[in-house]
């Protein structure tokens, strides 16, 4: 069963996404001041940016939680992980699919060679990786140890990736400087604050949400489990009518 | 028994099922060979400097016939269960994992061997780079993808999608080893000065060391049963 406390803190979450997402469209689309260059497609950089962030969040939270796992082997962590590793895939997905369309009008094409948009992709891929190889294990505790090693090393591999990416390129062209609030405008850094904390606040909905599923999915793995169990022997006990 | 002499043991006893059978050293030498081929026909090398486009080629080549290497080295010891036999035996773990990782370096080194001088005959190269520094370059690339990849590859071949799920797997994660091979292996070619790659070969170097050391470390939970 779920604990009241978590229950309510759902309920409190859902409630303030409610009203934390209006404000951030309000905020991107009535108060922010459209960019000089690049024109009203830049503010589709206030929903990129934090879902990027939520990405490598969902990223590290995996390692971390897998980490944890392979130490106690008490399968909750692993439940933190798995979810942390889908809610990164699914946040990394809107970063490759927003990026283009910003891409597009700024820069004149779809996609470049550019370190970000590269390691982005690859760190994706390992990830989709994660979940099919999780998707194919033998059983529940199998997937746990699998996902964990696999999560750890695709954190890992991360800064690798990122290093190697932007050496390929040689020197890789700032087209467009988006790290630090220095060349934003106070409105705009407030905006991306603000999206920023409603897509952490939606993360962690989200993955409390589906580590709650997580759970039950285990829970109900171990009653089917305990159902068959007499089934098999001849010799149980006559409570099954009971059970049913 | 030492730990070292342990991996050699598993090493040995890999590369002598290979002499007694000869089941993937030609299989694995006329894959690399048809890439080769493949791509010569792809490309007009009459037009296009073999420097520029061999060594992608080249890695192509090895990465491919890596992944069914490493396919076979773990495809082996699910037949008739003899990783039974492996795990019940006193050799440790990551001896085991040491020992598979030798034996798949050697085998794609082996590959490589041969189809280096086949390429530079095949496209009228000219080499006149150093074979120190070639050898140094095919050696820290192949361990490092054989290190990662030996580790995925003990998960994948024991599920049912085991030859999708490898290369799924693996591809992204050996991303910085082929980037570097390709860089190195294309100034080594060209016989370019060692301080002009030497930040490339100090980045496979570190991810040899990081991921031979993660898979030692996280070998024991990948076979638990």
């Amino acid at each position: 069963m779920e604990r009241p406390s978590s229950t309510f803190a759902q309920a409190l979450l859902f409630v303030l996404l409610l009203a934390l997402f209006p404000a951030c469209l309000y905020m991107v689309f009535a108060v922010v001041p459209t960019e000089q260059k690049m024109g009203v497609v830049q503010r589709i950089f206030y929903f990129h940016v934090p879902s990027a962030f939520m990405a490598f969040a969902g990223v590290g939270a995996c390692a971390v939680f897998s980490a944890f796992y392979l130490w106690t082997r008490d399968l909750r962590y692993d439940v933190v992980a798995h979810a942390a590793a889908e809610l990164g895939v699914v946040f990394c997905t809107i970063v490759l699919v927003t990026g283009p369309i910003w891409a597009r009008p700024v820069w004149g094409v779809w996609w470049t060679g550019e370190v970000r948009l590269t390691s982005t992709l690859v760190l994706w891929l390992i990830y989709v990786g994660y979940l099919a190889l999780r998707e194919n294990a033998e059983n529940r505790e199998q997937a746990a140890r699998w996902g964990a090693v696999v999560g750890i090393v695709g954190a890992l591999d991360v800064p690798i990736i990122y290093k190697s990416v932007e050496w390929w390129r040689g020197l890789h062209p700032k087209v467009l400087k988006m790290s630090g609030g220095g060349g934003l405008e106070p409105s705009m850094e407030k905006a991306l604050l603000l999206c920023s904390l409603t897509f952490l606040l939606l993360f962690i909905y989200l993955l409390m949400q589906r580590c709650q599923l997580g759970r039950l999915q285990i829970e109900i793995e171990s009653l089917a489990h305990a159902a068959r169990r007499p089934a098999a022997s001849p010799a149980a006990p006559p409570s099954r009518g009971a059970r049913a | 028994m030492s730990f070292l002499r342990a991996v050699a043991l598993v090493a040995r006893k890999d590369l002598l099922s290979e002499l007694r059978s000869r089941e993937q050293a030609v299989t694995l030498f006329f894959f690399a060979l048809l890439v080769l081929v493949v791509f010569n026909f792809a490309f007009d090398f009459t037009v296009i400097e073999f420097v520029s486009l061999g060594p992608g080629i080249l890695w192509v080549a090895f990465i491919f016939s890596g992944v069914l290497a490493l396919s076979h080295s773990f495809q082996i010891e699910r037949e008739k269960d003899r990783i039974l036999g492996i795990l019940m035996s006193p050799i440790d773990r990551s001896a085991f994992y040491l020992g598979k990782v030798l034996a798949t370096s050697l085998f794609m080194a082996a590959v490589e061997a041969v189809i280096v001088p086949v390429s530079v005959l095949m496209f009228n190269y000219r080499f006149s780079g150093r074979i120190g520094a070639a050898i140094l370059v095919f050696v820290l690339n192949t361990v490092g993808f054989a290190a990662v990849g030996t580790l995925f590859s003990a998960m994948t071949t024991r599920t049912r999608r085991g030859e999708l799920l490898l290369p799924l797997l693996l591809f992204p994660a050996a991303v910085p080893i082929a980037l570097a091979a390709v860089k190195t292996t294309s100034h080594v070619l060209a016989g370019r000065p060692f301080r002009l790659y030497a930040s490339w070969v100090a980045l496979t170097s570190a991810y040899d060391v990081i991921f031979l050391a993660a898979a030692v470390l996280l070998f024991d939970s990948v076979l638990e049963e």
